[in-house]
């Protein structure tokens, strides 16, 4: 059978910059940002990339869409080698980022789409009426005739969104997103990209995201990357299943704690993650326990330390718990414990 | 399938060249932007007069003075040209940021990048059609309409233009490596070629080095080849000795050459480019 996307040790690394080591050399010091990476998508799959900012998943999505090529291994596009063959992929692939500002700001919204899709190869006529259905369903009708450099950076990648349903590719990528967009235009954007897949079948879509819930929501299949590697690949209901056996709590303390380091001793405690919120003075813990008897080791741990529990919870496990269960770290603070 | 792939090219410079006039017309209004367009290419030819009365001490040579006005009139094209194609890459990357999207999208860099180019070239022709108005209504540089060389003319200006094409690609490809130094690359290179190619020191006045770099450059051959379709006869010694139809072969064969090399280096370069990460890095210069 032939995947959609294919990954075979796929590696990356960047050169960081010069590092003294002696008097003599310099060493190039080198980011691992992927680690023989291997991936199979299925044709007509909706694949989520889930990991923290800096995990790799630009990365790959660089590589596939052939704007980068692989340190070493191998990235196949519907069969076809991106390193070797980057022309016959474009004609199979289109790409979406999120968090940017692209876009030529003396067109309209239209004129901009409609160029894309004569890049495609589209006949006019079809193009503009896609364009025009897209956009209706993205609530953008009145901002067409609009010059982009107008337009909100909602509403800018909103059009960015668009842009990469226009040509109907055969297979998308989309790097996050939604990523700095408000919960509506979220939410749009979600229910456009699943329609899109379930009205199309044979279409697949790579969906790099660090919101578990839009992985949780979307995605068929999720990959769960840091640093490079894949931690974990399945299903988003069979990877919480992986955790059902353990006790999950989520607590809520009033102080900003610090020298966490300590909870990883606590006997019971699998994994554990934190979020500090500064704005509250508080921190969220989040722990993976071997059973429930623990939970009174860990309260205990809290307590010792002078801070006064605020919430506890036991949670059902989620995409997050399942990153923190993995990597021992919340998807909110890679650079973190 | 050739039918389909010209198809497909032609498209591609079509919406380039749409997507070029959109950004290159739009700056200003429709009057300020026809003024500029006339102001601004007879300011630089009056520059060049005086510069000529002053060194000249007023002695002034019709012929000389001819020869230096067209190279530096024609001479307009490599640096608009050359320019307009190689910054692109930086403003689509940088300013637009929608290289990565052009890049990956199913058709050939070349023709985008000359699509875009093809604004500046329409605008250098329109002021370099109003400079030789001047030239000769004002200047007096003799130019008879009627016996001027046409196909000969016509001939060598697309083949030149096709040179500077040639030229444009290859310093877009150097600037996917480089963050904002294309600017001083096209006015460096295009200095190389202004002092080289005769635009206006004959070659024949130039270190025998230099000149035979200017003998390998076709724009020599171009430029040589206008001036003896428009005034009729060229003041170089050099290239006085080769006929009309020489001097076209040769500027044929140099142009292939450079055409090959061209090619050559921006595929290394864009392979450097993707392998290195540069082909969407925006670093905010």
């Amino acid at each position: 059978m032939s995947y959609a996307i294919e990954t075979l040790d796929l590696t990356r690394t960047f050169k960081k910059g010069k590092k003294k080591n002696n008097s003599n050399s310099k060493k190039p010091e080198l980011i691992m940002a992927l680690d023989k990476v291997n991936l199979t998508i299925n044709p007509g799959e909706l694949f989520g990339v889930l990991g923290p900012n800096g995990a790799g998943k630009t990365t790959l999505i660089k590589i596939l869409s052939t704007l980068l090529l692989p340190t070493s291994g191998i990235g196949l596009v519907d069969g076809i080698d991106v390193a070797k063959y980057p022309e016959k992929v474009r004609k199979k692939i289109n790409m979406v980022s999120g968090g940017e500002h692209s876009g030529y700001g003396i067109l309209t919204v239209r004129e901009n789409l409609w160029m894309f899709s004569q890049l495609y190869g589209m006949q006019t006529k079809v193009a503009l009426q896609r364009i025009d259905e897209l956009m209706k369903l993205l609530g953008m009708q009145e901002y067409a005739r609009l010059k982009i450099s107008k337009l909100s950076t909602g509403m800018r990648q909103k059009m960015n969104i668009i842009r990469g349903f226009v040509c109907d590719p055969q297979i998308l990528f989309l790097d996050e997103p939604t990523l700095g967009l408000d919960v509506q235009i979220s939410r749009e954007v979600r229910k456009l990209i699943k329609s899109w897949v379930k009205e199309k079948k044979e279409k697949t879509v790579l969906l790099t995201t660090h919101y578990m819930a839009e992985a949780d929501e979307l995605c068929d299949r999720v990959a769960i990357i840091d640093n490079g590697k894949v931690l974990a690949c399945d299903s988003p209901s069979n990877l919480k299943t992986s955790l059902k056996q353990d006790a999950v709590f989520h607590i809520e303390v009033n102080l900003m704690l610090d020298n966490l380091d300590r909870f990883k001793v606590v006997p019971g405690v699998k994994k554990f993650a934190y979020e500090h919120k500064p704005h509250t003075g508080r921190t969220d813990l989040k722990f993976i326990l071997e059973n429930d008897s623990y939970i009174s080791a860990v309260t205990g741990e809290i307590s010792n330390n002078g801070s006064e529990i605020l919430s506890l919870s036991k949670a059902e496990p989620t995409l997050e718990d399942v990153f923190v269960s993995l990597c021992g770290k919340g998807l909110e603070d890679e650079n973190r414990a | 399938m050739a039918f389909d792939r010209l198809k497909e090219n032609l498209r591609t410079t079509r919406l380039a060249g749409k997507l070029g006039w959109a950004m290159e017309a739009n700056w200003a209004d429709p009057f300020l932007f026809a003024i500029y367009s006339i102001i601004r290419p007879i300011a630089s030819s009056l520059i060049l007069v005086f510069m000529y009365l002053v060194v000249t001490r007023g002695k002034t040579s019709f012929d000389l003075f001819a020869y230096i006005f067209l190279g530096n009139t024609f001479f307009m094209y490599v640096y608009n040209v050359l320019f307009g194609i190689s910054w692109v890459i930086h403003e689509d990357r940088e300013h637009y940021e929608m290289l990565r999207y052009i890049y990956i999208a199913p058709i050939r860099m070349y023709y985008y990048l000359f699509g875009r180019g093809i604004a500046k070239l329409i605008t250098t022709t329109i002021a370099i059609i109003i400079t030789l108005a001047f030239g000769m209504i004002v200047l007096k540089i003799p130019i008879d309409l009627l016996k001027v060389n046409y196909p000969l003319f016509f001939i060598t200006l697309i083949v030149g233009l096709f040179v500077i094409t040639c030229l444009g690609i290859l310093l877009a490809g150097i600037t996917m490596l480089t963050a904002h130094h294309s600017f001083a690359l096209t006015e460096g290179l295009g200095g190389i070629f202004y002092l080289a190619c005769g635009a206006i020191f004959q070659i024949d006045l130039l270190p025998n080095w230099l000149q035979y770099i200017s003998k390998a450059l076709p724009l020599t051959y171009w430029l040589e080849l206008l001036r003896r379709s428009i005034l009729g006869k060229s003041l170089s010694l050099t290239l006085a000795k080769y006929s009309n139809f020489q001097l076209l072969l040769i500027m044929l064969l140099t142009t292939a050459l450079l055409a090959l090399f061209s090619d050559y280096i921006y595929k290394l370069i864009e392979h450097v480019a993707r392998k290195k990460g540069k082909i969407d890095q925006v670093i905010n210069y």
